[in-house]
């Protein structure tokens, strides 16, 4: 193998070259693909340096560090020796050093604004900017233990965000505390646990779908649950005699995304909800795929009693490289008293503003050390209040649309439908995962891969409503030209981008986990 | 209104663009026709497979409105906080956050993008990560850094049921300090229901661990110790050696919460027996966010295999440079499902990036000052304050890092009630104690603190 990083680049001999199918009998009209060059510092056989690289200073720390003795001079410790450590050796940089460091790292990353990011079940939208503004804005940059009535314009938004989440799911109450969707399934079923509790019902078990998101199985076991998988009927949905079968008196409750994590409405929600509830128990709601639903249908009117939203995803924050998002939770008005401490609400008696802080009666507790992630729910608040009704709707139906025809633009096969938001693709006899390191070579971010594994070598695959006819059309070339390319030109992708293939099992092998560790 | 005769790429009659859906959908009216033909679908409704039953055809009654409106509105909502200068910390910090923190963050190559399924375009961010956890060894001297919790409470509750998973005999309790935050033992009590774990406390004196006392509520069956530095009150913990000891003798794990400017100047945990750190690390790079948090979580290599949270490690790509990725995946959920060290999955990650990039700009001469100054000014602070007539600080008898507790000889409610009237926020921790924090982010304002608070007092 070249040791050439540049390889596969303008020059590399399997380069794109344009639509090289003119001729051959495809359904759609052919179309040149993009491709991409990423960015690539090199230097000394890594590419860019790690700030340990460029410097490492040492401090010594020692003093006398004598209590009564305000007037220490500036090399002296205020802390005796024995409260101290002995030193610290870090990188010690310029700012303009640093500023060049992480403008490199930043051009050796792919963003929503880089390119196409349609990774199934992530739903990567555009990321509106002026929400960023409004949550740098001083007025939301307060501490979280002032008193109610002088954060009055945080407890504001807080409760328009409660208010406006509460309608679009179709529930009575919303918590905002949750951090992310995984701690938004952890404090619903948490609050299902409690439900039961406070019933005198002791229930062991928690339902899980085998294509659920391997969040809901671990939630359900964090809160101590036995999780009972449930097996899809072929149509990709919920076997209802397996559910039948599945749940009983120690059912607490069943996780269901709707669609599902292959797109598909679960046409039998009604009955499903039945079955749940005639056993006694919850029906919960993973907000995954709430994007394909805005105004067309609620999961509160599904029959659901408790939700979580992913607010990073169908309400457009960012993601952030991985967080922070936000995993808002609601509920019922049976299940409300359960919410987590404390619960933004309307004051009873104005005179300490119009919004409060309360305890809810039978409160699980907290699930957050503060209340969450508050600027993310700011940005939430402004995205909502930007699209409102007609946005809203015209999201879910722009991300279906979107999902339906690149589905019907590419040469994969689509096992399962009719989808909605997402679509799930079978790379078929190719490996999913070496198709998705081509992609990366024409300029887009390939889908999720081998999940959910009701699909064989599984292409996950969600547009969302940002990208236009003509990026689609885009992702589409992207896709069949990975489908037509040898085995060998596959398995050697990605050539463009800031690093080559990337040898993960390896890595874990021999973990290397900070600098630190770099001899090793 | 310009109707896009010219340019337009492959829609030579690209119409205005439709104002009545989402702002952020491309689409033209003559794009959605081709596709929805393309799809063989006359309306976008068609392609719903929603049974009447459930089908929504009310209405949410939100009115949609142009960028700027929403600004100026939700800006008027926001406004209505009081402007006060904040004297707040128990465990919520501000420090200045230097203006280059967030010219790269909102860079969109960091802002948006998204976990790094994908390490061959995301090295960026992954590198990033990398040095995050490098710094928090380096702060710790422990092995292994995750790349973040949620927040400092989240982080003690993972270490707790770490704590059990790995101990060789069953262990269902955990101590904490009497003292600590309400809001983190609360939390930590969700995590431990689940695994039937027991929260338990031991005493404090001045502030800090008694430690005979802790030895005291020690026993076979405890899991974890947990202490902190600086505790809830701002003491520095002067027994961090023996708590440790303590923790040993009787193999529980010991988890010391503190945060990386903390760390910066007191003592290295590794040096006093820790077997996991936890702590806020959003002291750095954030700033006053009502509450949001950078959970940190370091430990020791043993317990590698139990960690929570993503772990970037040093890889290799085809060319065998050096590069990095997400690594040991197959501790996580969407790997491991209900055997998964936890459920975590979206965490901090962008606070992460914030953190690193000015702890970068510090450097360890500017951790240090900033964690001397952290010492000084709360010193300083308390020894004019308890010049003032009916007021007593610092309460405890201990060295303080940013806070401090006051005895107020007034209810302590009727002192801060007073202070908000002269715009200054304190907290109210019992009936005669007020908290008082000062940092790099609000020491300008001790002056005219300290004259409010001699009229109040």
């Amino acid at each position: 193998m070249s040791d050439d990083p540049t390889d596969g680049g303008p020059e590399g001999d399997d380069e794109p070259t344009g639509d090289d199918r003119t001729g051959t009998d495809h359904a759609h009209p052919p179309r040149e693909y993009s491709t991409y060059d990423q960015a690539r510092w090199s230097q000394d056989g890594v590419y860019e340096p790690l700030l340990s690289e460029k410097d490492s200073t040492t401090v010594a720390i020692g003093g006398d560090g004598d209590r009564d003795d305000t007037d220490d001079g500036e090399t002296d410790s205020p802390l005796p020796d024995n409260l101290t450590r002995d030193s610290l050796e870090l990188p010690g940089l310029a700012e303009p050093t640093v500023a060049r460091h992480y403008v490199r790292l930043s051009e050796m990353n792919y963003g929503v604004e880089s390119g196409p990011f349609p990774l199934g079940s992530c739903t990567m939208k555009y990321n509106p900017k002026f929400t960023e503004d409004l949550a740098r804005r001083p007025s939301a940059a307060v501490h979280p233990d002032r008193s109610a009535r002088t954060v009055q314009g945080v407890l504001g938004v807080m409760h328009g965000l409660q208010d406006y989440l509460a309608r679009i799911g179709g529930m009575d109450a919303v918590t905002l505390q949750p951090p992310a969707g995984a701690a938004g399934e952890f404090t619903g079923i948490q609050i299902a646990r409690a439900y039961h509790e406070a019933n005198g019902e002791e229930r062991t078990e928690v339902v899980v779908p085998e294509s659920a998101h391997g969040t809901n199985f671990a939630t359900a076991a964090m809160v101590g649950f036995d999780v009972v998988e449930l097996p899809s009927a072929d149509d990709g949905r919920v076997d209802l005699d397996a559910l039948r079968a599945a749940v009983g008196p120690d059912t607490a409750a069943l996780m269901l995304t709707n669609p599902n994590t292959l797109g598909l409405f679960e046409r039998d929600i009604e009955e499903i909800a039945e079955i749940v509830h005639d056993a006694g128990g919850l029906l919960y709601y993973d907000g995954a795929n709430l994007n394909a639903l805005l105004g067309r249908a609620r999961p509160g009117d599904m029959g659901f009693d408790v939700m979580h939203y992913n607010v990073h995803k169908t309400f457009a924050t960012p993601h952030g490289g991985g967080g922070p998002g936000a995993g808002p939770v609601g509920v019922t008005d049976e299940l409300a008293p359960f919410l987590p401490t404390p619960h933004v609400r309307k004051a009873s008696d104005r005179e300490g503003g119009d919004f409060e802080l309360a305890e809810p009666e039978d409160t699980i507790g907290k699930v957050h050390g503060f209340q969450g992630n508050w600027p993310v729910c700011l940005k939430a608040y402004a995205y909502i209040a930007r699209l409102g009704d007609p946005g809203l709707r015209d999201a879910s139906a722009k991300a279906v649309l979107n999902a339906n025809y690149l589905a019907s633009q590419i040469d994969y096969e689509v096992p399962y439908g009719p989808f909605h938001h997402e679509f799930v693709a079978s790379a078929g006899d190719a490996d999913a995962a070496d198709v998705a390191k081509r992609m990366l070579d024409y300029g887009v971010h390939p889908p999720t891969t081998k999940w959910p594994e009701t699909v064989d070598e599984a292409l996950m695959t969600e547009p969302t409503e940002v990208e236009s006819k003509d990026s689609l059309d885009d992702l589409a070339a992207a896709f069949d030209a990975v489908a037509g390319e040898d085995e060998a030109t596959v398995a050697a992708a990605p050539k463009r981008t800031a690093a080559r293939r990337i040898d993960q099992v390896a890595a874990a092998r021999s973990p290397r986990l900070s600098w630190h560790d770099l001899d090793r | 209104m310009w109707d896009g005769a010219i340019g337009g790429g492959n829609s030579p009659l690209r119409m205005t663009r439709n104002t009545q859906g989402s702002p952020y959908a491309p689409h033209t009216d003559a794009e959605t026709a081709a596709m929805l033909d393309a799809v063989g679908v006359d309306s976008e409704a068609a392609l719903f497979d929603i049974p009447d039953g459930v089908a929504f055809d009310g209405a949410f009654d939100i009115p949609a409105q142009n960028e700027g409106a929403v600004r100026r509105d939700v800006g008027r909502t926001l406004d209505r906080t009081d402007d006060l200068t904040e004297f707040l910390g128990r465990g919520h910090y501000a420090h200045y956050v230097p203006s280059l923190v967030d010219d790269i963050a909102r860079r969109q190559e960091f802002l948006t993008s998204y976990t790094q399924y994908q390490p061959e375009v995301a090295q960026g961010f992954l590198q990033a990560l990398f040095e995050y956890q490098s710094t928090l060894v380096e702060l710790t001297g422990l092995d292994v850094a995750n790349c973040s919790m949620y927040d400092a409470a989240s982080a003690l509750g993972e270490a707790a049921t770490l704590s059990q998973r790995v101990r060789s005999v069953s262990g269902d309790r955990v101590l904490v300090p009497e003292n600590l935050r309400e809001g983190k033992r609360a939390t930590l009590e969700q995590y431990a229901r689940g695994p039937d774990l027991t929260v338990d406390t031991y005493p404090t004196a001045e502030g800090t661990a008694d430690v005979a006392a802790l030895r005291e509520r020690l026993d076979g069956d405890v899991a974890m110790v947990y202490a902190e530095t600086p505790t809830v009150c701002g003491a520095i913990e002067e027994n961090l050696d023996a708590i440790g000891d303590a923790a040993a003798d009787h193999d529980a794990l010991y988890v010391l919460g503190s945060d990386p400017v903390a760390l910066a100047l007191l003592e290295r945990p590794a040096d006093v027996g820790a077997d996991v750190v936890v702590g806020e690390a959003g002291v750095l790079g954030v700033g006053a966010t009502y509450g949001m948090g950078l959970g940190l979580f370091v430990t020791r290599e043993e317990y590698l295999r139990q960690v929570p949270g993503r772990l970037v490690g040093v890889a290799e790509d085809a060319t065998d440079r050096r590069a990095y990725t997400l690594t040991l995946q197959t501790r996580e959920q969407h790997i491991r499902k209900e055997r998964a060290t936890s459920n975590i999955c979206t965490n901090q990650a962008w606070l992460a990036l914030r953190a690193a990039v000015h702890a970068a700009l510090l450097g360890p001469d500017g951790l240090v000052d900033l964690a001397e100054e952290c010492v000084r000014l709360p010193r300083d602070l308390a020894a004019r304050l308890t010049e003032i007539s009916g007021i007593q600080a610092p309460v405890n008898d201990r060295h303080h890092f940013r806070e401090f507790l006051a005895h107020t000889d007034q209810p302590a409610a009727a002192v801060a009630s007073d202070l908000e009237a002269e715009g200054y926020a304190v907290h109210v921790v019992d009936e005669h104690h007020i908290q008082v924090c000062v940092t790099d982010a609000n020491a300008h304002a001790v002056d005219g603190f300290v004259a409010a608070m001699a009229e109040v007092a």
